[in-house]
């Protein structure tokens, strides 16, 4: 396969160019798509792949069934959609279908989180962790950078149990850290190293923590780590307990609700562990969701340098 | 499979019916005894599908949406040897893999079912690869009725007919009841034939116990070329058993000892009859 060399990207055109080359020479890459092919970028892989793509139309109970049925027969069925729609109106699909019957679907939510920003809550996924944690047999992973989103994509394509692959629509970075070029799905990534307080963050909420934590080191003399937690599920229990040895104040960050997500699966892990780390959950709050583009709404809700720089403060006394 | 054969296995797959949900106190007897025509000419005469030729990707395919009636398929499976008989004496049994519907955990089933709309999409997508791979494989599911209200299943109807998946037949299960009441008093289905043809399909009526009729129709599909097919197979709920027939509580009633044995008798006759007649 040939490299992808790129610098800053939204993921969904990386998924679209790893998805293109991934096909080249693999037939069975197939992707699914309910009216989204242009949303999710997918235009040039189905004028290259015709025979490739399958539209099913708005219809995203039909568009998981019929990915089901494709991988059912040997299929790398890549079903996307908005992840609002997809997780929420074909969930007992992606329950039965693909989770209980173990079909080996990739499930790809675009523009997820609260991507659609003024679009308002129809159009927001701020559920989609919290649901599929409780499901049994399906992996959940929202990758920080491009390099994350292409190995993720790759890997996703090799599996032969259901996974869930959420993506933004803003520009990512390229490598949130260009000395780690590891990646594997259930095993977080340090984005980098620190001895004062701890970031665990997923998916667009990890740009923010790198971010807050370069405002603390030059403000304050504060050294953060950093983990991308780009899997929530399975969750990487050794490292997230190795975080927390420390004993050191964690902070966790996503772009969901703050009820069920990455901050209750992290301190769920650590409570029952007997860790006694200070740990503040930073996401969504249980409430209407302030309108807004994304990056107005990450302010508003604190996912943002200033707001974390402050939470992070508040948790060190300072 | 000749007829005469197929409808003394008609019998004797009902006899296991009873029996089987006789002894697990559980089962969803009259969908059962409505669908078993089907599969048995499904699995004796129409569909090229064995425990020999399961893993092969040129098998045809069934998915039974309608997961409920599981015991039918369970007898049919166990027939065609994917796994032995006194198997099912364990059905819905503690810590048993024969669970109230169905599951890929069990030899000859190729999806987990049990919630209604979900079988036609995945046969949609099951039939469109194998039009892609030109694999020649034929789809078949068995939906209910009451199921027809799911609106998963209109979402496929129009994808399959979009894809001209001819290779894709779907059977109605059509008995006229559901758990409630009759679906014309649930959610009316009629014309149902003509909701059909409008969503593209080839569309035919079948007496869903007519052994030959079924064989005939199934063994000559498509029915139009480019077309997916639709047949309604008209059917009673509880077909067999006297007492059972078009009676809404044995929708998942368990018979008695004393209904039980009635039962057997009935059957017992019927194969008597059989005979006779054969002779």
């Amino acid at each position: 396969m040939e490299e992808i060399k790129r610098t800053d990207a939204a993921n969904l055109e990386v998924f679209s160019e790893v998805l293109q080359s991934l096909a080249a020479t693999d037939r069975d890459i197939t992707v699914v798509t309910s009216d989204s092919r242009g949303s999710g970028k997918l235009v040039p892989f189905g004028q290259k792949y015709p025979e490739q793509i399958v539209e099913v139309g708005i219809a995203e109970q039909n568009l998981v069934g019929v990915a089901t049925g494709l991988a059912s027969m040997g299929k790398k069925a890549f079903a996307v959609s908005p992840a609002c729609f997809l997780t929420a109106r074909a969930l007992e699909q992606i329950k039965n279908d693909v989770a209980y019957s173990d079909n080996a679907v990739k499930l790809i939510g675009i523009s997820a989180g609260v991507s659609y920003g003024a679009l308002g809550t129809t159009h927001h996924s701020l559920h989609d962790y919290a649901v599929l944690r409780a499901i049994n047999n399906i992996a959940i992973v929202a990758p920080a950078d491009n390099f994350e989103t292409a190995e993720a994509i790759k890997q996703a394509a090799k599996m032969q149990s259901p996974i869930y692959l959420r993506f933004g629509k803003k520009v990512m970075p390229a490598n949130l850290n260009p000395n780690r070029t590891d990646f594997k799905i259930g095993k977080g990534r340090i984005i980098q190293e620190g001895s004062d307080l701890t970031f665990i963050a997923t998916g667009e909420a990890v740009l923010p923590c790198v971010e807050a934590a370069k405002l603390l080191g030059k403000e304050y003399n504060i050294s953060c780590k950093i983990i991308s937690l780009h899997t929530i599920k399975p969750l990487d229990t050794e490292l997230l307990l190795a975080a927390a040895e420390n004993k050191k104040p964690i902070i966790t960050v996503e772009e969901h609700s703050i009820n069920g997500g990455l901050g209750e699966a992290v301190a769920s892990l650590l409570f029952q562990n007997e860790c006694t780390n200070k740990f503040k959950i930073v996401g969504l709050p249980d409430d209407h969701t302030v309108s807004g583009s994304q990056t107005e709404i990450f302010n508003h809700y604190g996912i943002s340098a200033d707001g974390l720089k402050n939470t992070a403060l508040n948790l060190l006394n300072l | 499979m000749h007829i005469a054969e197929l409808k003394r296995k008609s019998i004797e797959s009902r006899k296991k019916i009873l029996k089987y949900i006789y002894n697990a106190k559980a089962g969803h007897t009259g969908g059962s005894l409505s669908i078993i025509d089907i599969l048995n000419v499904l699995y004796n005469n129409v569909m090229n599908v064995s425990p020999e030729n399961f893993k092969s990707k040129t098998r045809d395919v069934f998915v039974q949406s309608k997961g409920h009636c599981v015991e039918a398929l369970y007898v049919v499976l166990a027939d065609k040897g994917f796994f032995p008989e006194e198997d099912l004496l364990s059905l819905c049994k503690y810590n048993s893999p024969y669970i109230g519907h169905p599951t890929k955990s069990i030899p000859g089933i190729e999806q987990n079912t049990g919630g209604l709309g979900h079988g036609l999409p995945i046969c949609a997508g099951a039939a469109l690869a194998a039009k892609r791979d030109c694999s020649g494989v034929k789809v078949f599911t068995v939906l209910g009725d009451g199921e027809m209200a799911e609106g998963s299943n209109w979402e496929a109807m129009m994808f399959a007919s979009h894809y001209k998946l001819d290779n894709l037949c779907a059977i109605l299960d059509y008995n006229k009841l559901q758990i409630t009441a009759p679906n014309a008093d649930v959610m009316g289905l009629e014309p149902i034939d003509k909701k059909l043809e409008a969503f593209g399909w080839a569309v035919t009526h079948v007496d869903g116990h007519n052994l030959e009729e079924l064989s005939q129709t199934l063994n000559n599909l498509p029915l139009v070329s480019g077309k997916p097919t639709f047949i309604i197979a008209h059917t009673t709920k509880g077909k067999g058993i006297s007492y059972m027939e078009n009676v809404l509580k044995w929708h998942h009633g368990v018979p008695s000892k004393e209904q039980y044995d009635l039962a057997i008798e009935e059957l017992d006759k019927q194969l008597q009859e059989l005979e006779t007649v054969l002779k």
